[in-house]
Order: C-alpha cells, then structure tokens, then sequence
C-alpha cells in the first residue's frame, strides 16, 4: 500500500524598496506613476549603457541572507541571464548564477508547540523586468519597473503540505519587513511565489529519504496572495495525485495560477525550456566583501520576530500566541519591551493582552499609548466605593430597566453597564462594572 | 599655414588669438569633408555643430568622432543599418566630457558594423578607403576615425579598440592611435562590442594632440563600473619626461611578418637605440593562442550584447543584422550553451589569467614591448572577406595585449614599397599611458615621423 508525499520547494522573489534602481539611479518606486516616466539609458537597455550596481541594494540583500541564516561568502558576482521577452530590454537580465550573495540558510517557524526549519539554498540579487499591458489588441510596455531590484530566495524541497508552505511565506514577510528592506505585499506584487510541487509515492510507513525525488516537477506562477499560494498547492497536489494514480506521469511544465477558476492552467512545457547561457556580467566587477563590512552588517541586523517571541516566553513567561502576535511587527513588538520596561514584568502578561485584545491603538503616537495603557492599568484600581455609587445611581435612575433586567432581559444588563461606563468616565473596567451591576442587583 | 595640418594646439592658439573663428574652422573642415568624403566615405554622418563659447582646451574645435559613440541628438548607428534611424538621447561620458572641453562633433566617422571588422568594410554603409591608396581598406573597426585624421578630415579623432581597432588602422592610415589601459577610458555611452575588452581613444597627428585628448577623456566615471579609480597624470608633462626605455622584442611577435615590415621594424629599433633606448630579447606565449582566446570571449560578449536588438526597438527587424554580426551571434550563443561554457568561455578566461601573468612577469624586466601593429601593410579592398577569420589573423600582434588590458600606442614608422604606412606598437604595463607617450614623443622629436602625415595631406588639398 502506498501513500503519495508532496515535495514542495520555493523560489521567492521580492522587490526591494531602495529609492533607487539596481543599476540605475532612476527611482525604485514605480508604483502608480505613468508608464515610462522612471526611465533612463540603463534601464533602458540602450545602445552603449551600462549597469553600476546599487550599494545599498547589495547591502540589503546580505541583510536578508544573514537574516535567513545564510553564509555570506566574501566573494559575489553578477552574471548575465539570457532570454528574448519584449519586457527585458537588453535581450538578458542581470542576476546571479553561481556565486550569489547567500548559501545554505535556515529558517525556523514555530507555533510554540512544534518548531520547524526550512533550508534555504540560496538568496541572490537581480533586476526586475518591465511591464507588459495587454490594451484592446495590443500589447504595450512600460519600462518603470525595469531595473528596480529584486531578490531571489530559494528554499530546498522542505515542505510537504500548502499550509507550511504558507506559514513559512508568512514568516518570511515578516522577517523582510522587521529588516525593513521592502513592503513585500504579495498583492501589490512586491512579494511573489513559484512554489516548484510534485508527489512521490512511498511506502506506507516508509519515512522521506530527503533524497529521492520525482522525475518531474511543476512551477506555478501568478500566485498573488497567501490564501492563493495555499489554494494553488492543493489543486496541484491533487491534480497531479490523480493523475499518478491513473499510472500517468504529469508533465514537466510551467503552469499559471487562475484566480478566477482557482485552478493551474499549462503555460509552458519543458520542450520550450531556456538555456539561459549564463556567464559572469563583464560591466561590473567582482564584488569582494570584507569580513569587517559583513560584520558590521550582521550586527546592525534586528532581533528577529521568532527568536524574539521565544525570548519573550522565556525571560517573561508570555504565553507563546501572545509573544508571537505581538512579533509580528518590529514597532508593536517595540513598543511592547517599551511598556513592559516601564511598567513592570509583572504586568507582561497583562500588557500583552491589551495589545493583543487591541484595547490600545499601537499606531498612536507612543506617549498616548503609554497613556491609554496606563489608564487601563490605572481603572483596576479605580475606586470601589465610586463605583458602588455610580451603580446605585444609575440603578435609581433607570427603575424601568432595572424591572427589565429582573424579569430576565439580559439586555437591559448591558444598558445599565454603558450607563455606569458613562458615569465613571471610561474609568472603570467593564468587566468590573458587570460583576458590580450583577452584585447590586441580584 | 595650412590650417589641414594644423595641430590642436595650434588651432587653439589661432582661435584664441582670433585669427579664425571657430565657424570658419568647421566650415573648413566641412569644405574639406564634402570635397573628399564623396570617394573615401569616411563620414556616415555630419554635424552641424554650434559653436561652443567655452574656455575648454577644445573650446571650438571640431572632432571625428566614431559612429560606436552615443552622440545626443546626433544619429548613432555603429555602422549597423539595424540603427539606422536611431538617434541617441544621451552622450556616451567619452563625448560630454570632450563637450564639457569645448570640442565641437564634426561628424560621425564610418567603422565595420558593430566593430565587427579589422577592415571597415563590413560596414553597411560602404567600405571607407584609404587615403594613401584607394583601392585599399582603411584597417577597422576604426577605420573611418583613422581616414579623417590622416586625410585631415578632421583635426583629430576619437575611436575605440577591442583588439587592433585603434591601433589597425592608425597604422594602416599612417596616424598615431592610442589604446589606453582597460578601464582608463569610460565605456560608458559606446555601443558595446565585447565588453571586457572595448577601450575608446584618440587617433591624432601629433603626439601632443593625442596626449592631450587622452587626458580630457580618462578618468573614473560613476556610469561605468569597470572604469579606473587610478588617478590620470599629467599626460603632457609625461610626454616630456624624455626617459630612457628598456624595451623588450619577441620573436613571438615578428613570426610571419611581412618583409617590409619586418624591415621597418630593424629600422625603427635602430633608430631608438641611437636615441639611447635599449632592446632587450623577451618570450611571450606566442600570440596565436591569443586568437582562440579572443574569439571566444569576444564572441561571446557580442552574442549577448547583440541581444538588445530584438526587433522591437530601433524600428529594425533582426534581419537587419547583416553576414559578419550573425556569424558572431551563433558562434557566441553556442560558446556560451549549456554543456560547452566550460570548455569555450571558461577555458578562454583561465588562458586569459595566463596572459595576463605573462605580460606581468615580462614588464618586471622591461617598460615597453615593441612589435609591429600588424604583420602587413595595408590590404587591397576584398581581402578579408575572403576568409571568415582573416580580421582576426591580422590582429594577432593586437590581441594579447587586448585580451590582457594592456595600454598600446601605434605610431607611424616609414612607408612600405608600395608608399603605404607601416605603424610600430608599443605596449606597456597597466595605467603607463605616460611611458607610451614619452617613446612616441621621443621619436617624433627625432624622425619627425618622416614627414608621413604630411604627404598625405598635401595629396589632399
């Protein structure tokens, strides 16, 4: 009896937000503007232009690699990767080929319960292509996008199901966003997936050797979202157990993602494949990296959102959901060590589950967070024979609810705590005020 | 005086003291281009220029300048009929900084199309002749730039090298071209032809005009990546420094030469020697290794760099390109295939490396190496199409040190049997432009260079 094993790899690509291009100084930010008004020579692809990589490009994405785990060799090059589309205006694209910026990473993704890592092989550097925009019969292209720096992170075949898949995507922005490198937006296009999938047939109870992998694999393309990346992994999977369980092979090929059918439709199959006929970009030099340089970037990086939630349950005992919610942003998770230093460890929790809760907004400006945060603190305390007061006022005041409420109008409860609320001027929990109605009353 | 052969600074000691403006300058020389142009085809294209009131060394004086070269404005065809309508909207770095000096774009100058050529008669505008014998081929890719500085088409010129571009037909042409050190000169802005080698610079009359143009367009430049962070000298004063040279010969280098030439050189070593140089024997890898190691990785750059061209730019379908640039394009794209890298592209880098520590070690016992620039001289029209890797042939005294990214001049030595120029090269070690200058300055202080340049421009009044 045999069961069918997905084995599932990733290539990620996301746009960096530099302000400039990657090789260019035009700016990065082509979102919104009209078509072919970020443009120059370089990008171009024009007669005689030449391509100066960008520092701070570079520099971001030895951020992202040592983030991901990554080896950074000191050793780097671009190389040039050719194919004819009418969106690469020089005919190649610069990317890396066989000495990229980053090898051998890792990345952790935990629950609290179960702790998982996925290998990355490696993080790379390139540029991004134009845009075409298919207009009532013809076909146009805007060059803004050409040229803004994008950077290519591929993940050995670790995962074996969608949802993995998508938690790992998850992490992954956020990780990016704590570096504050890019927005990667997946629907905006700044963050984009081909997950390679294919299905192994093993025995039952026969583990993975790590090793032995299909003779096929699918790309897909066109995922636009993490709810897409999912749905589009379990249509594949599920086609293609189908089809092996029919004695048929699927076939290597590129398919796209529908949105619409939420289905994989063939784009390309493995006989129009490229050869990119790699090799080393001779406009731009050898990139050698000291190791002082790299260092320095390595400790200028940022705590990470997981290694920094499984801090906060170890040196606070926060329950693990809270810890990692509250991580998931770089300012929240700030702002939080911020309040907890404040107020005080033995309030961590508490302070936990107001942000998490949203009882304070943590977009505010930090002195009115600090504030709201100490109010909330501040009404535990508020004072028992006040609020005993309010409740007899509000109680004498509305003897019609009150007889509601006696004759089982759950209701009329809650109109009496906005009441007391009222009075007590937002100074008072609500919680309290309930037990107090509740104590008067009945 | 004979304003034709005129040198730049003479010119600009004429313009300063306003004994001629510079309108009249580039009326002259047009006067002189649509009188000789017609039969050399040395112009593809000629400007109009407005006349620049700036104080800059050039300040009013119009230059050829090679069609490989981003002119803003100015159509920019690198001899190639694919961009026969496109004018470029950007100065290549090369171009703003001879404008930033005042100079004025008299024309562009014919080359082979692409730079694919030691003859210019690849190009698809015609073949430009020599001017010392029409019946024959100017040398390429230069070869327009060449022509209208020795037929005084122009006071000088600006060309580019990838192996022998410069150096070929300077030689051929009976001019002095120089092919500075990889990097020194901006690539920025020129039509790439094989972009680990291609190295603009200056054809001149005079040593001092060259050493001058060389000074205005070398220098780092943020466009281009692989330009030098070496600081430039003063080129003129190293011109003037009069040393005495240790310079290494190869009988590597004079294998197959042509017996005139070969003639010329014994000659050439003479006369230096009496100057006070001293000659010193050296061996080199002999250069037709050069040849495979060039072919490969030159071809395999065009192939790539060639890819822009899809047809869907530049209002030309790909079947513009013409015989010469689809042979380098399927060569290329098959050195560069999946399986035959390592053994084409790869293997020619290793070899390079090799070069590269040979020319090292030898520059430790010597500062120049003399040779030859090219066993012949100049070919009857036809000759290189006969053979498909005939351009290569000829530049086998070009390419090792092309491959290696060595700074070259060519400097005209005599006149063969046939009245034809025969050109010597001296090569020398990285950033020794300097060195270059001084032994072309030495000898031209000495020989006058035999009143070569002369000769052909009294043929063309």
């Amino acid at each position: 009896m045999k069961y069918p094993y997905p084995i599932i790899g990733l290539e990620i690509h996301v746009e960096l937000k530099t302000k400039s291009k990657m090789f260019c100084q035009c700016s990065a930010d082509y979102f919104g503007k009209a078509p072919n008004s970020q443009v120059c020579p370089v990008c171009l692809g024009l007669p005689g232009a030449l391509p100066v990589p960008n520092k701070t490009a570079v520099e971001w994405t030895i951020r992202i690699a040592q983030a991901l785990g990554c080896t950074v060799p000191e050793r780097s090059k671009f190389d040039r990767k050719h194919y004819f589309y009418p969106d690469l205006p020089k005919g190649y694209q610069i990317s890396q080929y066989d000495e990229p910026i980053g090898i051998n990473g890792r990345v952790a993704i935990s629950d609290g319960i179960e702790r998982k890592e996925f290998r990355i092989r490696r993080v790379h550097i390139e540029e991004d292509t134009g845009k075409l925009i298919h207009k009532g019969g013809e076909t146009l292209i805007d060059f803004n996008r050409s040229s803004v720096p994008l950077v290519e992170i591929v993940t050995e075949a670790d995962f074996h199901n969608s949802g993995d898949v998508k938690r790992f995507l998850e992490e992954l922005q956020v990780i990016i966003r704590t570096l504050d490198v890019a927005n990667a937006d997946m629907e905006k296009g700044d963050m984009r997936l081909e997950p390679n999938i294919s299905v192994l047939y093993l025995e039952k109870g026969q583990k993975w050797d790590g090793k032995t992998f299909p003779k096929y694999k699918v790309e897909v393309k066109n995922i636009n979202s993490f709810r897409f990346a999912k749905m589009a992994i379990d249509y594949e999977l599920e086609r293609q157990t189908k089809l092996l369980e029919n004695g048929e092979t699927p076939v290597q090929e590129t398919r796209g993602f529908n949105e619409k059918t939420n289905a994989t439709v063939s784009q390309r199959t493995k006989e129009d494949a490229h050869d990119y006929r790699y090799f080393p970009e001779p406009d731009i030099p050898v990139m050698v990296f000291g190791k002082s340089y790299l260092e320095r970037i390595r400790q200028s990086l940022p705590e990470l959102p997981t290694p920094r939630a499984e801090r906060l349950v170890a040196e606070l005992g926060l329950r693990f959901q809270d810890a990692f919610l509250i991580t998931r942003v770089k300012s929240t998770a700030d702002l939080y060590e911020m309040l907890v230093a404040k107020m005080g460890k033995d309030k961590s929790q508490k302070i936990a589950n107001h942000i998490v809760n949203r009882k304070v907004d943590v977009t505010a400006p930090v002195e009115e967070v600090v504030s709201a945060m100490e109010a909330l603190f501040a009404e535990k305390n508020a004072d028992p024979a006040l609020l005993e007061k309010a409740v007899a006022d509000v109680c004498a005041a509305n003897g019609k609810v009150v007889t509601d409420y006696k004759n089982g109008k759950q209701q009329a409860l809650m109109f009496l705590v906005g009441q007391v609320m009222r009075q007590m001027r937002g100074q008072a929990d609500a919680a309290d005020v309930t037990a107090a109605l509740r104590k008067y009353l009945d | 005086m004979n304003l034709a052969a005129a040198t730049l600074a003479e010119l600009r000691t004429l313009l300063d003291t306003k004994k001629i403006s510079s309108s009249e300058l580039v009326d002259f020389f047009r006067a002189r281009i649509e009188k000789h142009n017609p039969k050399l085809n040395v112009y593809l294209t000629v400007c109009d220029p407005e006349s620049a009131a700036g104080t800059g060394p050039l300040a009013g004086i119009p230059l050829a300048i090679k069609d490989n070269f981003c002119t803003k404005g100015i159509r920019t065809t690198a001899s190639a009929k694919l961009l026969d309508s496109f004018i470029s909207p950007y100065d290549a770095t090369v171009i703003s900084r001879l404008k930033e000096a005042g100079a004025l774009v008299q024309g562009k100058t014919n080359m082979d199309a692409w730079a694919h050529g030691s003859s210019t008669e690849t190009s698809d505008y015609g073949p430009t002749l020599n001017p010392w014998d029409t019946t024959r081929v100017p040398g390429g890719s230069s070869g327009g730039s060449a022509a209208a500085t020795a037929a005084a088409l122009a006071p000088a010129a600006i060309g580019s090298e990838t192996a022998g571009s410069i150096r070929g037909p300077a030689s051929w042409c009976g001019v002095i071209g120089v092919k500075p050190t990889y990097g020194r000169v901006s690539r920025y802005g020129v039509i790439a032809m094989g972009s680990s080698l291609d190295c603009p610079g200056p054809f001149s009359r005079t040593i001092e005009d060259s050493a001058l143009l060389l000074q205005i367009i070398a220098g780092k430049d943020p466009f281009d990546a692989t330009s030098a962070e070496e600081a430039v000298p003063d080129y003129t004063a190293e011109m003037k420094k009069k040393r005495t040279f240790t310079i290494g010969i190869a009988d590597e280098y004079l294998e197959g030469v042509q017996e005139d030439v070969r003639k010329n050189f014994d000659q050439t070593k003479k006369e230096l020697e009496k100057m006070g140089h001293t000659f010193k024997k050296i061996s080199l890898i002999p250069p037709k290794y050069s040849i495979s190691v060039y072919t490969i990785l030159q071809r395999a750059e065009v192939s790539s760099n060639l890819s822009r061209y899809d047809g869907i730019r530049y209002g030309e379908k790909r079947t513009a390109f013409t015989a010469e640039a689809k042979r380098r394009i399927m060569l290329g794209t098959y050195t560069l295939s999946h399986g035959y890298y390592d053994a084409y592209y790869k293997k020619a880098q290793q070899v390079r490396t090799l070069l590269i520590e040979d020319f090292r070690r030898v520059f430790r016992d010597v500062d120049l190496i003399m040779a030859p620039s090219g066993p012949v001289t100049a070919l009857k029209l036809g000759e290189f199409e006969k053979y498909p890797f005939f351009g290569e042939i000829m530049d086998v005294l070009y390419e090792p040190g092309a491959i290696a990214g060595l700074p070259a001049i060519s400097i005209p030595t005599g006149l063969d049997s046939n009245s034809l120029p025969i050109g010597m090269q001296f090569m020398a070690n990285y950033f020794s432009e300097g060195a270059l200058l001084d032994i072309g300055y030495q000898y031209e202080q000495e020989t006058g260079f035999h009143g070569i340049s002369k000769q052909l421009i009294d043929r063309y009044a």
